[in-house]
């Protein structure tokens, strides 16, 4: 579905990802593993087209997201879940939920489908997002996401600093997605998460491919992650 | 005349200041705010739409509310859309560098200034009112029946004036409406937080950033084609609005929109009643000092949210 070949990217003159080929499917989480500085959140702003490519493509099914302006690749189905979250702090969970809707106005239930998912989001809906505790920051990082109706969600650590009652939560709501049949693409650090969700790793040291190995492979032999996680 | 009529008068006129410079200065702080832009053309925006309001009405030579009327409509419009070309061949081809775009507004600077110099020369001309009656008014004073009101002579202000100070709360009010209550300010305001991230979810940031661009200089233009019939248009008179705008944005708090209205009244006003009692150079002199202190105690400025 989601289709990286051979991508160049990088920051100014700094190449950071080279020749990055991997592939997302519907309904699948494909985790994406690397140490620090490895090119994880790189790769998913190049997906965004947030930074240029120096070279190669990214499509979604028939359509080149390479090709287009940044704020076109969301209205093809890409919802993007940051590092660190980055909401608009100053708005209220309503508003920007709103911002999340821009890109597929006509998706008239969808606010609910998101509330029903997110019931505290409800409750808080007119506070403003930098008054939310961390957990439901990241639930609303997810629900704002979701209000596009996405087929490929790029997931960034989204339980980073989250407690055990709130990183299940995200896991609920991480495998409702796939089982709806959407495109996950997940950065983890966590073994335990990755064994349990991944259904494919790519795995990147140093902004290149080191191959890419299936779900069942990495439970016979969980010391293939060895060496893709941590500082 | 007594000391409360002499008040009053000074009041309405640092009114009319406060309402051109509230206008003036929120075209400032929505670019810097938006944009992270620093504007130093902004009073060449403000001098260009005082300029094509004399350049509009003298079509109309002869209808003076016509003509009037006319330049409020286009002149906003004909400064807002310079403006917005400004961004997209400039601005946008620095990446809205904070540094670099602060020399390029300054190149702008000049180029307006001059180019205005040679075509519509070193005069400053007059733009005739579209009404100005005068309108004399009351005060109050203890006579042996108690309170009655009088007509002291010389307190009195015309009609112009009055509408200048209700067409930018007008404004203003609408302007406050666009930012908090539409899909469009929505849009700012999510490009304001993190340009990134209002990529990211479908927000069209260039075209944001030429239309705020043009917004900000069209807020200036307006302001110029309200007060040009009390003050006249000349080419250089680019300098004290911008110089004040800075002096309201920071007091403000940089981007903060109420913030800005208010400094804007606490100038304006301060700045009315110190020219009437003592002198216009003791105004200036208070409004910096002010400045100077915001900057010591407050650099976040009295209505901004310290940026960590």
């Amino acid at each position: 579905m989601l289709k990286l070949e051979a991508v160049d990217a990088g920051y100014g003159r700094a190449q950071v990802l080279r020749q990055v080929s991997f592939e997302a499917q519907a309904g699948e989480i494909t985790c994406l593993l690397g140490r620090n500085g490895a090119g994880k959140t790189t790769t998913m702003k190049a997906i965004m087209g947030l930074l240029p490519l120096m070279g190669g493509q990214v499509r979604l099914e028939a359509e080149m997201l390479s090709a287009l302006p940044a704020h076109q690749v969301p209205r093809c189905g890409v919802g993007y879940v940051p590092q660190g979250r980055r909401l608009f702090g100053e708005l209220t969970v309503g508003q920007n939920l709103e911002v999340g809707r821009f890109s597929k106005p006509d998706n008239e239930g969808v606010l609910e489908e998101v509330l029903q998912l997110f019931p505290r989001l409800r409750e808080r809906f007119s506070q403003r997002a930098n008054t939310l505790s961390g957990g439901e920051q990241q639930m609303l990082a997810m629900a704002r996401a979701l209000s596009l109706r996405p087929k490929v969600v790029l997931l960034d650590e989204p339980t980073e600093g989250l407690q055990p009652s709130m990183i299940a939560a995200i896991r609920d709501v991480t495998e409702t997605m796939r089982d709806q049949g959407v495109a996950v693409v997940l950065v983890e650090q966590r073994v335990e998460a990755i064994l349990a969700l991944a259904d494919r790793a790519a795995l990147l040291e140093n902004g290149r491919m080191r191959g890419v190995v299936s779900g069942a492979e990495m439970r016979d032999d969980p010391s293939i992650l060895a060496g893709h996680l941590g500082v | 005349m007594d000391f409360g009529p002499y008040l009053m008068l000074a009041t309405l006129e640092g009114a009319v200041t406060a309402a051109v410079l509230a206008l003036t200065a929120s075209g400032l702080a929505l670019v810097f705010g938006v944009m992270r832009v620093v504007n130093v053309a902004h009073g060449e925006f403000f001098m260009l739409g005082a300029v094509l309001a004399w350049w509009v009405t003298s079509w109309l030579d002869g209808y003076a509310a016509l003509g009037f009327a006319l330049a409020l409509l286009i002149v906003p419009v004909m400064v807002g859309v310079l403006a917005a070309l400004a961004d997209v061949t400039v601005l946008k081809r620095l990446s809205y560098d904070p540094e670099r775009t602060i020399v390029a507004t300054i190149g702008i600077l000049y180029i307006l200034q001059q180019v205005t110099l040679m075509t519509y020369g070193p005069d400053a001309r007059p733009v005739t009112p579209p009404f100005n009656t005068r309108l004399a008014l009351p005060w109050v004073e203890m006579a042996d029946t108690g309170l009655s009101l009088y007509w002291p002579w010389g307190l009195s202000i015309t009609s112009y004036k009055l509408a200048v100070i209700g067409a930018a709360a007008g404004v203003l009010a609408a302007l406050w409406l666009l930012m908090t209550r539409s899909k469009l300010g929505l849009m700012m305001r999510a490009t304001e937080q993190d340009r990134d991230m209002a990529l990211a979810f479908g927000i069209p940031v260039e075209r944001v950033y030429a239309l705020v661009f043009g917004l900000g200089a069209g807020l200036a233009a307006l302001a110029a084609v309200l007060i040009v019939p009390i003050q006249q248009a000349h080419y250089l008179m680019g300098g004290d609005p911008l110089l004040l705008s800075f002096i309201v944005v920071i007091i403000g708090g940089l981007g903060s929109l109420p913030g800005t209205v208010l400094a804007a009244l606490l100038i304006g006003l301060s700045d009315g009643i110190i020219s009437v009692f003592f002198s216009p150079t003791l105004a200036k002199i208070m409004a910096t000092v002010l400045v100077a202190l915001v900057l010591v105690f407050r650099p976040q400025g009295l209505f901004g949210a310290s940026r960590a």
